[in-house]
């Protein structure tokens, strides 16, 4: 390489705008960590925690007003088939077709999402609340009484921890179905895991729908095992029973 | 309110295109539930029947509802491209596990003094099976098909976004067809799995033998839509 040579026989210079390693640029595997890598901070850990947000927004809300729901008809038996045929209801509206009809509403935002995915928690929760209270044996019930223990007293110290495998066995179901449920969120907001999912279906490049799908996943299983720790941590007495 | 309005003109307006969307949805449903049932049923009732293999038959569920359903269809567009067989295909992997755990469940929860008295009276394994199991687990297997039919309708709907047919052509493209097409099709969508599901709420009615009637409405109540799996901890 002499510095004699004119300008016009050196390479030709062509910036390199193609990031990223081989596999991206060609397109060639069906999964590139490194396109992971190289975008986990800009694009899945954003979209990762928006879906959090999104579940747990969803499964609080729902849980207080299946929780206040269940409560009333624990106490007044008639109000179950009712509450049980409107969140049924709402359950068997397919979610694509409910996110839709609350637009003209609610319009594209996050609180469409929001209701549309507390009104698929309901009928689970509810039902799981009130099956659990239900199960409480009446003997249990007399004896707390027996005790000198205020309704209230009942509800809080003997029918509610009586009651939390079976409304944990709910707040799984409802997580779970939550999390896969966000991902159709993206036909109305930009948020959460199905943004990238979308955004992938829409490319030849299959890296980025198959980690957020993955990511997904994950996330539903991890939350899972998380819920059943949780119950294990609060309700010790049921470790000794079951065993 | 207006939207609404709207959409109940588009529905009359564009009804034969929407009609045609409707069989192509059941197509794919069907398919879909048809293969599904094929794998889930004989494999659900034969482990029930043995008590056999609990741990898998009854997780399956749990893992299969934490299955994005978008992230699936997304899936079978990467490794199988696009195309009404592919959807199919996602929508299989969706329509077994319900109905395995719950003809697992059912098969398996069958009261062993009703199969003893059966084993008594010198029925074979295969009479035990078809006279005894069956007819006292159809109630909840029912369930589980019940659950799986409304869980497919509601994810064919995406089924335009990997190259089939279905009401979700209308919904997914908003930009030919506006709000009011969006909205009519959502309402068709909806009034499709609520119709289903009250037909199958009334097939498993149906098939309930009498004996079970009574007790059965609570036990169809505690099922519903969800798989037996709701008390697995």
């Amino acid at each position: 390489m002499s510095l004699a040579l004119p300008l016009a026989q050196a390479e030709p210079v062509i910036p390199d705008f193609g990031r990223g390693s081989s596999c991206e640029r060609n397109d060639d595997a069906l999964f590139c960590w490194s396109w992971v890598k190289d975008n986990w901070s800009d694009t899945l850990q954003p979209a990762l925690l928006q879906h959090i947000a999104l579940t747990l927004i969803a499964i609080s809300i729902g849980t207080a007003i299946a929780f206040a729901l269940a409560l009333a008809a624990h106490r007044r038996g008639w109000l179950t088939t009712p509450v049980v045929i409107v969140t049924g209801f709402l359950y068997t509206i397919p979610s694509l077709a409910l996110f839709q009809l609350l637009v003209p509403f609610t319009g594209l935002t996050r609180t469409t999402a929001e209701i549309a995915l507390v009104s698929y928690t309901l009928l689970i929760l509810f039902r799981n609340m009130l099956a659990g209270l239900a199960g409480v044996p009446a003997e249990v019930r007399d004896a707390a009484r027996g005790m000198g223990m205020t309704e209230s007293q009942l509800l809080w110290k003997v029918e509610l921890p009586l009651a939390l495998p079976a409304i944990f066995a709910g707040l799984r179901i409802a997580t779970v179905t939550v999390i896969s449920l966000a991902t159709i969120a993206v036909f109305v907001v930009d948020e959460g895991l199905g943004d990238p999912i979308y955004n992938g279906l829409q490319q030849t490049f299959s890296t980025e729908l198959i980690a957020a799908g993955g990511l997904c996943v994950l996330l539903a299983l991890c939350s899972d095992a998380l819920l059943v720790l949780i119950q294990r941590a609060i309700s010790p007495w049921a470790r000794a029973v079951r065993r | 309110m207006n939207d609404f309005l709207d959409a109940l003109d588009f529905i009359r307006d564009n009804a034969s295109l929407l009609w045609q969307l409707t069989l192509d949805h059941l197509a794919l449903t069907g398919a879909a539930m048809g293969i599904a049932l094929l794998i889930a049923l004989p494999l659900g009732v034969w482990l029930g029947h043995v008590h056999r293999g609990s741990f898998v038959a009854i997780n399956i569920s749990n893992i299969g509802r934490a299955l994005p359903s978008l992230a699936l269809i997304a899936f079978g567009v990467a490794l199988l491209g696009i195309g009404f067989v592919n959807v199919m295909v996602a929508l299989v992997v969706l329509a077994v596990p319900p109905m395995l755990t719950n003809a697992y469940v059912a098969i398996d929860g069958v009261d062993p003094d009703a199969v003893e008295a059966a084993q008594g009276m010198g029925m074979t394994p295969a009479e035990v099976l078809l006279r005894v199991e069956l007819p006292l687990a159809l109630p909840l297997i029912f369930a589980g098909v019940r659950t799986a039919v409304v869980y497919v309708i509601a994810t064919a709907t995406l089924a335009p976004l990997a190259g089939a047919s279905s009401l979700g052509d209308v919904i997914v493209d908003q930009a030919t067809y506006r709000l009011p097409g969006v909205l009519g099709a959502a309402i068709c969508v909806a009034v499709l799995a609520l119709v289903a599901e009250l037909l199958f709420a009334l097939l498993q009615r149906a098939v309930t033998p009498r004996g079970l009637r009574a007790g059965s409405r609570e036990a169809a109540e505690t099922v519903g839509p969800q798989p037996a799996a709701t008390e697995v901890v």
